[in-house]
């Protein structure tokens, strides 16, 4: 099975908020609110890691869930998060992803 | 980047020699240049009391007038190039450069079109600022302003119209808010909505901005940070999708939310609203 690999989108503003990771798309200007699981795989999504990694290793171990449905989750969030323009999905790592945590994030 | 706020340059030494009107809203001067008596004077008319022919306006739009056509307004559409803005609307066409500040406008002489074009102007010059224009009434009590959001219905004209006589209206449509230091000043504004009276030229500290919602009695419920920047940016005008422009309106909005006192405001629509404001 091949997996995918996931990368935070450029035109989006990004924030944390109260504890709450704030995302505004610049297509629609839309407001998003993270749940903490979806700001845990945003947070990961360099492009270079597969899901299954940011799954087993960020979510598994951080919210106590069985690996197989955590994953199945993930992969229904990620989907969610790409429809809005928020993530892009691939099925090899993406190239152009910025590295490492998302710049916009509050200190 | 657009022209620094707290550092107005000097458009043209001789605008004074020149046809037009300077016109301060939020302490931004634009010189409004029109060859067109008629139209000057309308403009004195529409912005009275914030026509400030002393003023050394840092901005400057320069006014084409054409012939009335009869082309419905429709949506407002701006798109950058550059530091150049481009507006358009089914009634006008300008153009704006944020770098020099200086821009123009094609219009028929009407004053809908230019208020219009100054809304958008102003919102993305305080844009670069961390301030934005609001669809809010505010109003300045005890020396400190407070701005009353939502949409139509929700309330702005009925709290602008009950206000007590020791209160002093800023706006019932579009209120405007700038940074200043660690806090918020609101000002007046001309923009006028139902109440079709232009606000008064003055500025406070803002002190509180409340989301309206009709009730039977009056209560100010708390909102959470994150409740109170999805209200906020659904109040904000916000006229492009320019990503620098969005990063730029969401920051201002989380920053706002996260100084400033925001919260739902209940409120029966009689001469009670305004107890809890003060």
């Amino acid at each position: 099975m091949s997996d995918k690999y996931i990368a935070r989108s450029k035109a989006v503003a990004a924030r944390v908020l109260g504890g709450e990771m704030m995302i505004m798309s610049a297509a629609d200007s839309r407001l998003f609110s993270l749940s903490d699981v979806a700001t845990v795989i945003w947070e990961a999504a360099d492009g270079r890691t597969p899901l299954a990694e940011i799954v087993e290793q960020r979510i598994c171990a951080e919210f106590d869930v069985p690996p197989d449905v955590a994953y199945r989750d993930a992969e229904h969030l990620v989907e969610e998060l790409a429809t809005r323009g928020i993530l892009s999905i691939s099925t090899q790592p993406i190239a152009e992803a910025v590295a490492g945590r998302p710049a916009a994030e509050a200190p | 980047m657009a022209a620094g706020l707290s550092t107005p340059r000097i458009v043209d030494t001789a605008h004074a020699r020149q046809s037009g009107a300077t016109v301060e809203i939020g302490g931004i001067p634009i010189f409004l240049q029109t060859d067109d008596e008629d139209f000057r004077r309308l403009i004195e008319d529409r912005y009275v009391g914030f026509v400030n022919a002393t003023a050394e306006p840092g901005c400057q739009l320069k006014i084409h007038l054409h012939a009335p056509a009869a082309s419905m307004p429709g949506d407002v559409r701006v798109t950058r190039s550059g530091s150049v803005w481009r507006i358009e609307r089914g009634d006008f066409r300008a153009e704006f450069d944020a770098q020099s500040c200086r821009g123009w406008v094609r219009q028929s002489p009407n004053p809908y079109s230019l208020d219009a074009v100054m809304r958008i102007i102003h919102s993305l010059v305080l844009a670069e600022d961390g301030g934005f224009l609001i669809h809010a009434a505010s109003g300045v009590r005890n020396d400190r302003a407070f701005v009353f959001a939502g949409v139509s219905g929700a309330g702005k004209t009925t709290m602008s119209r009950l206000a007590p006589a020791d209160a002093t209206l800023l706006t019932d449509e579009i209120s405007y808010i700038r940074r200043s230091g660690n806090g918020y000043h609101a000002y007046g504004t001309p923009f006028a909505g139902e109440l079709a009276r232009v606000g008064t030229n003055l500025k406070a500290p803002l002190e509180a901005l409340y989301f309206l919602e009709k009730g039977p009695d009056n209560r100010i419920v708390p909102m959470g940070d994150s409740d109170a920047a999805h209200a906020l940016m659904r109040n904000i005008l916000f006229f492009a999708h320019d990503p620098e422009l969005v990063r730029r309106v969401f920051e201002a909005a989380l920053e706002f939310v996260s100084r400033v006192r925001v919260a739902r405001f209940v409120f029966a629509p009689d001469e009670r609203a305004w107890e809890l404001i003060r």
